[in-house]
Order: structure tokens, then C-alpha cells, then sequence
């Protein structure tokens, strides 16, 4: 009916305005998505036929430029585990900061404003600023003068140099933005009638939080750590100086060594091979392997984001 | 009236608690340590730029000095100097200028006077290219013909003019920008305005996808592909440069240009459109005329986002832009950004030497850069918000 109703109103002279302006917006619609599409498909099609379980279990102990014998998993260690430690680092301080905004903090107070205000900016910081403060704070600060207490008769540093750790902590600096935002927002989600019911029947605030509203906000802070794992794993600048080795012959063994990275090693790949043409079949499937680390584990948080909206919508 | 104001005031306590439950002692401790947790975004924030502006410190200080040749103080003259000034001039660390009889400070001073006799005759040696006079301003250096900018941090005089770095970082910003902004608004105002709400809950994961691509993937893809493709389209010379840099910049903050301005306008009430429609205007007329308007400032803060994203962006400028510090507007030319120049210097420079700490004023004048854009972008964001939910 109202589909007739409108026609009805319709001028029979075709509309150029309309026609250009919806043509327009969703042409640049369509060239958004089809270049997205593009890099995708080129980096599949050309990285495909390098994936081989050789070349994702292999090392680089030959030469890292070796188009045949070269192996990443040195990388995909190095990246995992820099990605882990972070998650452990970031994911209970975000998410606590995301508990005292939305339960606690009162919406018009000036510190929710300032922890607000504070998020957004620190979301805003190009990643090789925070490349610098991992050198200049934890390298220089924290980790000499770790050494100088812990170790004072050794001459080579031991936390006072770039490490894992270190990366692992700027990473997880940069990612608390990701965290409190996701996390906040499953939170605000939760209907208010659970909380009014959990302490009407009882329960003081606290225990509403950790029995009621956490666990249902449970898929929310998945997703935030996903989102933030997928961030990170794909950062190249946060971790040039603080901890990413050009070339190592071992995997990282300790909190305090260095290790290889994917993001790093296509960065080496793509600009400091010898011979680009020749290495191209390697690094295309390096970044098919580091594009299937971050982009499947995207995929993955906005899947269980919409299904968490979905019956967070039910108990409404 | 009054009364309920004041039981909303009472209502919030200090750290910006909500009152009115009584916590058993332990769970006020865990509220406390929920509320210390929780300072640890602005507790970093500060850390960060103390720590990145402690190691440039000497640099605003213009305690640094570059110059291979310096003032002579003549040996006769040691009696007039303080310890301090002496301890300077002959650039001991006080534990070993205690450590020093008179004798041995002699001898040094001695050496300092037969050095100034070797050191070459060049004036330019005697410049202190650390003050912000030769990192700003234009230099006619010995063997040039006019004053010019100069970024040259490995060289016997080594030169620290930020101003090509600085027109870099611009350049292919305002590329990005030109690209990326007509794009992601119009997608914006398709996504938001012109499409069915199920195309819409398609096409907006799918265009945020895009932010799930790493930059140093965008980078390999502007260096590897993009750069020839372009180059054969435009026929321009040096294959990479700050048009392909800044396209590939564009594609790495669309998806922040876009979801700002989606929501801006998505938040435009239902009401204004609706009006105008029912005024006969059609669905573009109330898009164009009605909710963009309307949206603007939105837009407005998307943009500065946008900026903030682009000039702070690494990997994708240190791959595709050439890093070539020509001081030029051309936008064909190969270009060397702030960050690139960070990324791919710090790790050869002596630690706590003056390129590193050059490097780390970068830093600064990026992270305060980004610090304004995104806080001018928030606060307008903020009145926008108001300003449309009627409470202003």
C-alpha cells in the first residue's frame, strides 16, 4: 500500500538528480568493496600454490630468501606468541576499565569523561609513537634499570634490551582502546532488568557483576580480544625497535629474546630481497599466512558480535 | 525539583562512584582497585608522551650540540672557568672529572686547542645543526648556491632540516585524504541514506572489513602491485612515490573516514528526513539537503580522524613512498615521511646520540599532532551527539 501510495505522488519525468546522486554514492560504495575485493583476490591467488606444509612448517635455516626451502614458522611462533603474552596483559585491565565505566562511574562524571576522553586518544597514537615509548619506556626505563638491580655485575644487558616481553606489553598498550571499547559495548547491551533483578533479589553490586552481567557479556569480551589479537598481529611498527629480530636461528625460548615476525618478515621480503621477482612466490604466501591470522580472526569476532546482538535483542 | 537535584548529586560519590548500595568492606576494597584499574588509559597516555619527550629532552633544551668545531678556550684561561663549565668544555662525566688531577685537564685542554688546528676549515663544521634554527629554517651550506632544506643525518656535517620530512608527511597525507574522504563520505551517505536497511547490514561489515587488513599488507600490496599498475596508467617517473603511498594511505583510513561519518549520519533523527519527504523532496534531496547538513559536523571530525590516521601511518609510506627527502610539492615525486624516517632510521642511530633524539622530537611533534586532531574530532563528536538527541 504504501509503495502505491508513494507512486502515486511520482512525477513521471525521469529524476537525473536522483539517478546521479544514488549512482554516484553507490558507485564509490561498489569501488570500495570491489578494491577490497581485488587485493584479497590477488593475494590468494598468487599466495595459494606457495602454501605447502613445508613452507608453514618449515624454518629458515638455509637462507630466509630461498624460495624452496624457506619456512615461516619461526614467524607464526614469534608472532603467536608476542599475540598471547599481550592478551594476558591487555584483556584484564580492559576489561576492568570497561566495568568501572559502565557499572560503576557515573556517565556525567568528570573522571568517566577524562577515561573516556583518555581511550579515544590512546586509540588515536600512530603505532610508531608507541614504538617509541616501548623503547624509551620499557627498554630504557623499566628494563635498565631492572638490570642495574637484579643483575649489577653483568656488562651485556638482559631486560635492557629489546625482548618479547617488551613487545608483548607496548602491544598491549596500544590494543587497551580495542578491549574497553568492545567490551563496553556488550556490556551497555545487557539489559538493565537482570541487574534490577539480581539485586532485588539480594545480591550486592559486586557479586551482580561478577555472576549476572559478566558472563553474559562473556561473547562481547571475546570479541574485543579477538579484534585486539587481530590488531596486533598484523602491527609491524610497535615492535621494529622493541623486539622483532631480522633474521634469528632459533625460535624464542624466553621472556627476554628476541623473535621473528610475519608482518617484519613480509617487510624484509618485500624490500630487502635480493632479487623481488624471484622471491615473490615466498612472499606472497607469507602474507596469505599472516591475511588468514588477522583477517579469519576478524571475521570471527564480527560473526559472534551479531550473534550475540541477536539474543541479547531476545532477552530485551 | 531541588530535592531531586541534590539526591542526584549526593547520588555520585567521589572517584565518580554510584552511592546508594553499602559494600561489605572487602568488595569497597575491590571497587577501589576496579576504580585504580581504570585510570590506566590516562595513566598511559601521560607515560607515553613523558617518555617519548624525556628522551628528546636535550633536542627542546638545545643543550645538544652537533658542531665538530667549537669555541677554543685557551689553556692559560683553566683558572677562570668553574669546574662545571670546564667539565662541559672538555665533555667528561662528573665521576671522571673528579677522578682527574689538574695535570691530566691540562693535558686535555691541550688536546682540544691541536684539534681545532686539524679539524677541517669547513664553516660548516662549526654549525650546531641540532638548534632549531638549522632544523626549520633553510641553510646555505658550503658548495650550495642558495639556502636549502637539507635532511642528511648520515653525512661527515650531518643536517637535520625537518622540513622535507614535514611536506613529506603532508603531501601524501592531503593525498590520502583527497582520495579517501569523496569515497568513504559517499559510501557513508549510500550506506546510510539511499539503501534498504539489508543491504545496508551487509555492506557496512563489509566495508569495515577493510580496517581488518594489516598496513604492512596495504604496503607490499602499493609496492608490489599497485605502484606498476599506476605507473602505467599515469606514466609519471619514479615508480614509487607519494601518490601511490597516498592512495594506499586513502585505502587505510576509509574504513575510520567511513564508520565516523556513518554514524554521524545515521544519528540525524528519523523526524528530519521524514519531513522533508513528506514535503515531497525525494530520497537524495533529504540525503543531500536535510541529513548531510545536518551531519556535518560529523563529517567534519571524521576527516580529522582521517588526518590523524594518515599522518601517523607507517609501514604503508616507509614501503610505497620511495623515501627520497626532496624538498617538492610534485605529488609524482618520491617522498620521505616523519614516520618512515623514524622506522627506518632508529635502529642504526647511537643510542642517546643526537639523530636518535631528533628522532624521538618526531615522535613528539606526532604524537601532539594526533593528540589535537583527535581531541578537536571528539569534542566536536561530543556537541554533534547533543546537539541531535535534542539536549542542547
Amino acid at each position: 500500500m504504501n509503495a502505491t501510495a508513494s507512486r502515486s505522488f511520482r512525477t513521471s519525468r525521469f529524476d537525473f538528480g536522483s539517478f546521479l546522486f544514488t549512482g554516484l554514492t553507490g558507485l564509490a560504495t561498489a569501488l570500495i568493496i570491489g578494491i577490497l575485493a581485488v587485493i584479497l583476490l590477488n593475494v590468494l591467488i598468487n599466495g595459494w600454490s606457495g602454501l605447502s606444509l613445508h613452507f608453514i612448517l618449515g624454518g629458515t635455516e638455509k637462507d630466509m630468501f630461498d624460495v624452496r626451502h624457506a619456512g615461516v614458522l619461526p614467524m607464526i611462533v614469534g608472532t603467536a606468541a608476542r599475540v598471547i603474552l599481550m592478551t594476558i596483559f591487555v584483556i584484564p585491565v580492559g576489561v576492568i576499565t570497561a566495568i568501572y565505566l559502565t557499572e560503576y562511574a557515573h556517565s556525567t562524571s568528570p573522571f568517566t569523561r577524562i577515561i573516556r576522553g583518555a581511550v579515544n586518544n590512546l586509540a588515536g597514537v600512530p603505532s610508531i609513537v608507541f614504538g617509541l615509548f616501548g623503547l624509551g619506556f620499557f627498554i630504557n626505563f623499566i628494563g635498565q634499570n631492572m638490570d642495574a638491580v637484579l643483575h649489577p655485575q653483568n656488562a651485556a644487558p638482559i631486560w635492557g634490551k629489546p625482548a618479547l616481553i617488551w613487545a608483548s606489553l607496548t602491544l598491549a598498550v596500544m590494543t587497551l582502546p580495542v578491549v574497553i571499547i568492545a567490551t563496553e559495548e556488550s556490556l551497555k547491551a545487557i539489559p538493565q532488568g537482570l541487574r534490577e533483578a539480581s539485586l532485588a533479589l539480594g545480591a550486592t553490586k559486586l557479586e551482580t557483576v561478577i555472576q549476572v552481567v559478566l558472563p553474559q557479556a562473556l561473547p562481547g569480551i571475546m570479541t574485543g580480544g579477538i579484534l585486539a589479537v587481530s590488531r596486533a598481529a598484523g602491527e609491524v611498527a610497535p615492535i621494529l625497535f622493541t623486539g622483532a629480530a631480522y633474521y634469528m636461528a632459533d625460535l624464542p625460548k624466553s621472556l627476554t629474546d628476541q623473535f621473528m615476525d610475519l608482518g617484519y618478515h613480509t617487510f624484509i621480503l618485500s624490500t630487502q630481497s635480493p632479487n623481488v621477482e624471484k622471491t615473490k612466490p615466498i612472499l606472497y604466501a607469507t602474507v596469505v599466512v599472516l591475511l588468514l591470522l588477522t583477517f579469519a580472526l576478524n571475521i570471527v569476532a564480527i560473526l559472534i558480535r551479531a550473534r550475540m546482538r541477536k539474543k541479547l535483542r531476545l532477552l530485551a | 525539583m531541588s530535592e531531586t537535584t541534590s539526591i542526584s548529586k549526593r547520588s555520585v560519590g567521589w572517584m565518580g562512584l554510584k552511592r546508594g548500595h553499602r559494600a561489605h568492606p572487602l568488595e569497597w576494597l575491590v571497587e577501589k582497585g576496579i576504580f585504580i584499574v581504570s585510570l590506566s588509559a590516562i595513566v598511559m597516555v601521560f607515560l607515553i608522551f613523558l617518555f617519548v619527550a624525556r628522551e628528546a629532552l636535550p633536542i627542546f633544551l638545545g643543550t645538544m650540540n652537533s658542531a665538530s668545531v667549537q669555541n677554543v678556550i685557551p689553556v692559560a684561561d683553566m683558572g677562570k672557568l668553574t669546574p662545571a663549565q670546564l667539565q662541559a668544555y672538555l665533555g667528561l662525566t662528573p665521576k671522571q672529572f673528579a677522578d682527574m688531577d689538574d695535570e691530566t685537564k691540562k693535558a686535555l685542554m691541550e688536546v682540544k686547542v691541536e684539534e681545532a688546528k686539524e679539524a677541517s676549515k669547513d664553516r660548516d663544521a662549526a654549525v650546531n645543526t641540532t638548534s632549531w634554527r638549522y632544523m626549520l629554517r633553510p641553510f646555505q651550506w658550503s658548495g650550495y648556491s642558495k639556502p636549502v632544506y637539507i635532511w642528511q643525518p648520515v653525512s661527515e656535517i650531518q643536517k637535520y632540516n625537518i622540513v622535507p620530512l614535514l611536506i613529506g608527511s603532508l603531501k601524501a597525507t592531503l593525498v590520502a585524504l583527497l582520495f579517501s574522504v569523496p569515497l568513504a563520505l559517499g559510501a557513508a551517505i549510500y550506506v546510510s541514506q539511499l539503501t534498504s536497511p539489508r543491504k545496508r547490514e551487509f555492506l557496512k561489515p563489509a566495508i569495515e572489513l577493510l580496517a581488518g587488513i594489516p598496513s604492512v599488507v596495504l604496503g607490499f600490496f602499493a609496492l608490489i602491485v599497485m605502484a606498476t599498475v599506476l605507473q602505467n596508467v599515469f606514466g609519471y617517473q619514479s615508480r614509487l612515490n607519494a601518490f601511490v603511498a597516498g592512495i594506499a594511505l586513502g585505502l587505510a583510513i576509509i574504513p575510520v573516514v567511513f564508520s565516523i561519518a556513518e554514524d554521524a549520519l545515521t544519528s540525524v533523527p528519523r523526524s528530519y528526513t521524514q519531513a522533508a519527504l513528506a514535503l515531497g523532496s525525494s530520497k537524495w534531496q533529504a540525503a543531500w539537503k536535510i541529513a548531510l547538513p545536518a551531519a556535518i559536523p560529523g563529517v567534519f571530525a571524521a576527516v580529522v580522524l582521517g588526518f590523524g590516521r594518515a599522518i601517523g601511518e607507517t609501514m604503508i609510506v616507509l614501503m610505497a613512498s620511495g623515501n627520497a627527502s626532496i624538498v617538492s610539492w610534485n605529488i609524482f615525486d618520491s617522498t620521505r615521511t616523519m614516520t618512515a624516517t623514524i622506522a627506518a632510521e632508529l635502529a642504526e642511530t647511537v643510542f642517546g646520540g643526537q639523530h636518535y633524539r631528533i628522532l624521538f622530537m618526531l615522535g613528539v611533534l606526532l604524537f601532539v599532532v594526533t593528540f589535537v586532531s583527535n581531541f578537536m574530532a571528539e569534542l566536536v563528536i561530543n556537541r554533534l551527539k547533543l546537539k541531535l538527541e535534542g539536549k542542547q
